[in-house]
């Protein structure tokens, strides 16, 4: 069931699920300092995510979706508003989330191994001893059986960013943050990442926060799709996907998966109309 | 070619499977290891032949260009004379603690400068001073402070290593990869932890830089201070060879100090190597 509204208005992606994440009027400013200037980035986010939730959040690009996932993450501070999970303020990044990450970030002179259990390495958490073992169980979880030992540059980026994963989930996170993970892959490679990250998610059926450009990729692999306004973002739209899982890659040529395509491909395109395109329809900029 | 050579490079059947593999890369062959080492040799050998051939000409006297058989001579006669021994244990100390200290003076200065910038605002233009200045301006000065044995030289020779040491290991911290402090602090590491997991092992190859320029300096140093006053060293006895016009002896000199220079950058190439093997290998 979809929850759109009236160009420029602001849709509280709010819903009646116990919330995981619950942010409500979030605004995010940053400081540009090329321009001396502050900037919103977002402005007033209201949006839930139900437990066990598979979010995904679209928007024309610098719409500041990466930004409300930093928030989320507690990288960033916000402005105004509140952001909790389970309840609690964010306010720095937590064992309770972990990111993975558009580019890799993997340290290039660990092997495999060493980098799957930095992130609970960093977090101070786990005895090594026990980090390794369950860092194996994860790298086979990922596809990765028989690289342990490889190092980050003899990998590809599909390998590289299946290490990402792998990082993020030996942490065990309660919530699962991806910030465009398959965008710089090429489009096979991240076709069958999709695919894969689905069934891993049907695994672990962890609350997933991800965000992407790609409207397809945010249908198919989301309980539900949320189309940010460009900047300063706010929720847009709020779409249910009622496409039964687990989902084949085929499901991707399915009439209702390209009805909800359409829809969203609509919203966005409102949001696209730039200065120029403006201008010469002769709008007010 | 020959019919193993074809073999080798000829798409291999896989046996039983049926499938069949192309090797483009053939593992390299024992020739081709040592293929750097042959031709270096070989390009040695031809040089110092021509310069024995010229030498033996006697186009000049042996006063202006000694051949390579003069200069062996030297070198010979200089090892069985025994001064020698003193003048290598005065410049290999004051190499050694001069160098040393400029090491870990320097590694420890450009951690912290990198890692604190407001240190590095307090010490940038002390560095910058230093670092634009030729060193060797300074051996006069340093002769009235320390004398005109051995302090003077170790501070010269410190004073040579210690900036390339500090700029380098700097930038090294400086060069972090964003992305991965990024990562580092999304999974909530302390600073502690960012420093020696992340920061720390991706400067290496940047402070070993610094160390292998320091080399330079610390040679230059030693050399030049005591060309300009002292009572042992292999500068000195450079110095005085020329002034006496014993000028194999001086060549002996010069292939001491260029064959210390030489050892150094190896060792610490090797050292680095050994830190690098994470990185694919192109040509080998």
């Amino acid at each position: 069931m979809a929850a759109g509204g009236a160009n420029g208005t602001t849709i509280r992606a709010v819903r009646d699920r116990s919330a995981k994440l619950a942010a409500r009027g979030v605004v995010i400013e940053y400081w540009l300092a090329r321009f001396d200037k502050l900037f919103t980035a977002v402005d007033g986010v209201d949006l839930e995510v139900g437990d066990g939730e598979f979010v995904a959040i679209v928007g024309p690009s610098g719409c500041g979706k990466t930004t409300f996932l930093n928030a989320v993450d507690g990288l960033i501070p916000i402005a105004a508003g509140s952001l909790t999970l389970d309840g609690r303020e964010i306010t720095a990044p937590g064992r309770d989330r972990a990111v993975v990450f558009q580019q890799p970030g993997l340290l290039p002179w660990r092997t495999v191994l060493g980098n799957v259990i930095f992130g609970v390495e960093a977090q101070g958490t786990m005895p090594m001893r026990e980090a390794t073992e369950r860092a194996q169980q994860q790298i086979e979880l990922v596809g990765l059986k028989g690289f342990e030992d490889a190092y980050p540059l003899e990998l590809s980026g599909g390998m590289q960013q299946r290490v990402n994963l792998a990082r993020a989930l030996l942490t065990d996170p309660e919530m699962l943050l991806l910030d465009e993970p398959f965008a710089a892959l090429d489009a096979q490679t991240r076709e069958m990442m999709q695919l894969e990250l689905l069934k891993i998610w049907n695994a672990t059926r962890k609350t997933a926060l991800f965000i992407t450009h790609d409207i397809k990729e945010a249908i198919y692999l989301a309980d539900r799709v949320i189309v940010f306004t460009k900047r300063p973002g706010r929720v847009k739209l709020s779409m249910d996907i009622d496409i039964p899982r687990p989902r084949g890659l085929r499901v991707k040529r399915d009439p209702k998966f390209v009805g909800y395509e359409d829809q969203i491909w609509e919203s966005i395109q409102e949001e696209l109309a730039g200065p120029a395109e403006r201008l010469l329809a002769g709008m007010p900029a | 070619m020959s019919v193993k050579e074809a073999d080798r490079i000829l798409p291999v059947t896989a046996g039983e499977t049926g499938l069949r593999e192309r090797r483009s890369v053939v593992k390299p062959g024992r020739l081709k290891r040592y293929e750097p080492l042959a031709i270096g040799i070989a390009s040695v050998t031809f040089v110092l032949t021509v310069w024995q051939l010229v030498a033996n000409a006697r186009f000049v006297p042996v006063l202006f260009l000694p051949g390579p058989s003069d200069t062996a001579e030297a070198f010979v006669k200089l090892f069985q004379q025994g001064d020698i021994w003193l003048d290598m244990a005065t410049s290999g100390q004051e190499i050694v603690i001069g160098y040393g200290g400029a090491l870990v003076v320097g590694l420890v200065v450009g951690l912290l400068m990198g890692w604190y910038t407001r240190f590095q605002y307090a010490l940038d233009p002390f560095v910058n001073f230093f670092y634009s200045t030729p060193r060797i301006v300074l051996v006069p000065l340093f002769i009235i402070w320390f004398g005109i044995d051995m302090p003077s030289k170790i501070a010269v020779i410190f004073l040579g290593a210690l900036f390339p040491v500090i700029i380098n290991t700097m930038a090294g911290v400086r060069n972090t990869e964003a992305a991965l402090l990024r990562v580092a602090r999304s999974f909530g590491a302390s600073d502690a932890l960012i420093f020696r997991r992340v920061v720390l092992p991706g400067a290496v190859p940047f402070i070993l830089t610094g160390f292998r320029l320091g080399v330079g300096h610390a040679l230059t140093g030693v050399v030049v201070a005591e060309l300009i006053a002292a009572r042992h060293g292999v500068g000195q006895l450079i110095a005085i060879a020329g002034q006496t016009f014993q000028t194999p002896k001086m060549f002996a000199g010069v292939i001491l100090i260029a064959g210390t220079g030489m050892l150094l950058t190896t060792v610490l190439q090797r050292i680095e190597n050994r830190f690098q093997n994470w990185r694919p290998q192109i040509r080998r």
